[in-house]
């Protein structure tokens, strides 16, 4: 049942991509989010997909395992090609009932596509290659700055990585406590939604509970080893930009003008 | 020199209150306990659940603090906010469930985690990272995820995240009660390890007899009071005292018990096979005639 929930993959291997700094991953994520709203032409589609495929050749992960997770987005594309397709408006091309097929609602669900299909192969490049650890780290340290507006980075940061590393815990928990109710007559199979929903109250429950049990202990074994939030905090792997890193972001420029001059040519 | 724990009068209530915060009920779970345990010791606390063994160990890292009476960790006050981090420095803990005190993702950047909060210089880490691994037999398995281990090893790399804190002692929470045999003999092989070569004072708090006979002292609790104390030959001796209390003493202990008051003359408190083997010896010599 949870076998298909991949949060947070990760693709073990090495790779130039895996070795960058997250710093660098995560603002160059961003950034190529942001450029695939500032082109909008075929030129710059074609341009933004040569970038992305020559990184995902670089990251050494097959191309078939990244497809593989798109799988389970496909859906919610379709349906936002079909309504962008259907309620544009503009110049009708084919009628079905009520409805019609405009000429400016295919271009535009035709743009969707592409960027959403980029953004999202782009963004699971990032995870594929950053462990969730180095993720949480880069976004503690990016969004360092937010501090002195008395956001909590580092909190934030640290529930995120217990968050992950409680995942395969309280999915086996969960595993446990599923056995045990279809062994006292549970039925969580069942082609009833009602029944479905139903069963899946004494499953909540105690996986609930033991989820807070959990949480005291947790909080209580990181008081004893001396946590008291970022105050006086050393870090073992702390964050380091090298001279890769650099050309890496001198690169992201680079991309981020070509863009902008594509867009500014008219293309 | 300072004793490393030292109690005097310890009392702790567990107070519920209601939603406007009048008291509704107490519960005395530590009901005046004096202790001396001097560094270097190895220590064992045995009790039945409900006994306040749990409750004593939580006072001995400041966790909690007392209701009555004081905690010296040594030598400085449990209550004293400005050495807390200290004492949690100095005194360790490890608790019962190994899934429950790790936080990191990976088995170094767990043992890690103490130093990073004691503030510790990056180099440092690792070296203290690597040090404390290898004390206890994990450093082949650093980077792996601690999902993958088994519970003996979880709670080995719980220790080593105790010990990269270069504490004095080291209190253990039933480190053992969710642990198959084997996970069970791991994890009392570190504590006795780190007993012996870095002369860390252990606390062990258990309810499993046979971990409890290779303790310099051994104290007996029962309804928040220190009911025995000694050896664990003199107190596995008061066999008929330790039922009373709940508490199982080692077979072998009882099986030379139950000798003795059927006829044969064997001393008390025989705490393993050899010296089982060697009482019978002398006693019946003349049923190994054939050996």
């Amino acid at each position: 049942m949870f076998k298909d929930i991949t949060l947070g993959q990760y693709y073990q291997t090495d790779s130039i991509l895996h070795r960058l700094d997250p710093r660098v991953k995560l603002i160059g994520t961003l950034v190529y989010l942001v450029s695939l709203f500032i082109v909008r032409s075929v030129p710059g589609y074609i341009f933004a997909g040569i970038a992305l495929a020559a990184l995902i050749r670089l990251s050494n992960v097959p191309f078939r395992y990244i497809i593989r997770g798109m799988k389970s987005i496909m859906m919610i594309l379709m349906i936002t090609v079909l309504f962008n397709m259907f309620l544009t408006p503009g110049e009708p091309l084919i009628r079905i009932w009520k409805l019609s097929v405009t000429r400016e609602g295919v271009i535009f669900a035709i743009r969707m596509a592409i960027r959403l299909v980029f953004l999202i192969l782009g963004s699971s490049l990032m995870t594929l290659t950053t462990t969730p650890n180095q993720l949480t780290d880069a976004l503690e340290s990016v969004l360092g700055p937010l501090k002195k507006l008395h956001v909590p980075v580092h909190e934030i940061s640290m529930m995120m990585s217990i968050a992950l590393r409680f995942i395969p815990i309280l999915m086996e928990e969960t595993d446990k406590i599923m056995k045990a109710q279809i062994a006292r007559g549970a039925d969580f199979e069942s082609k009833n939604l009602k029944k479905r929903i139903a069963a899946l109250v004494p499953l909540l429950v105690p996986l609930f509970i033991s989820a807070f049990r959990r949480a005291n202990d947790l909080a209580m074994a990181m008081e004893a080893r001396c946590y008291r939030g970022d105050s006086g905090r050393t870090k073992m792997k702390p964050l380091v930009y090298k001279k890769s890193d650099y050309t890496a972001y001198a690169i992201m420029t680079a991309f981020v003008l070509c863009c902008v001059a594509l867009r500014i040519a008219g293309f | 020199m300072n004793l490393m724990v030292k109690a005097r009068g310890l009392i702790h209530d567990y107070v519920s209150r209601d939603e406007d915060g009048n008291i509704e009920g107490k519960i005395r779970a530590i009901d005046g306990v004096d202790l001396d345990i001097r560094p270097g010791q190895f220590i064992a606390v045995l009790g039945h659940n409900g006994s306040g063994k749990s409750t004593l160990a939580k006072h001995l890292n400041a966790l909690l603090n007392p209701t009555e009476g004081t905690v010296l960790i040594d030598g400085k006050d449990t209550t004293d906010e400005s050495e807390l981090w200290n004492i949690r420095q100095e005194a360790g803990m490890i608790f019962q469930n190994p899934d429950n005190q790790i936080i990191g993702q990976i088995v170094e950047e767990d043992v890690g985690f103490g130093p990073e909060n004691i503030g510790v210089p990056t180099k440092e880490i690792w070296e203290r990272v690597e040090e404390s691994l290898r004390a206890v037999g994990m450093y082949k398995y650093r980077s792996k995820s601690p999902n993958r281990l088994s519970g003996g090893q979880k709670q080995r790399v719980s220790i080593a995240g105790v010990i990269a804190m270069h504490p004095k002692c080291i209190i253990m929470d039933e480190p053992t009660a969710m642990l198959d045999p084997s996970g069970r003999k791991e994890v009392i092989r570190a504590a006795r390890a780190l007993n012996d070569v870095e002369k860390i004072t252990i606390i062990l708090i258990t309810h499993y007899m046979e971990e409890a006979i290779y303790a310099d002292r051994v104290f007996v609790m029962d309804h928040g009071r220190i009911a025995l104390s000694g050896t664990p030959r003199e107190v596995f001796s008061n066999v008929e005292k330790m039922q009373e209390l709940h508490l199982d003493v080692p077979y072998v202990t009882l099986l030379a018990h139950q000798l003795g008051r059927s006829g044969l003359k064997l001393p008390e408190g025989i705490l393993n096979k050899e010296e089982l083997k060697e009482a019978l010896q002398s006693a019946v010599p003349s049923a190994f005639i054939g050996e």
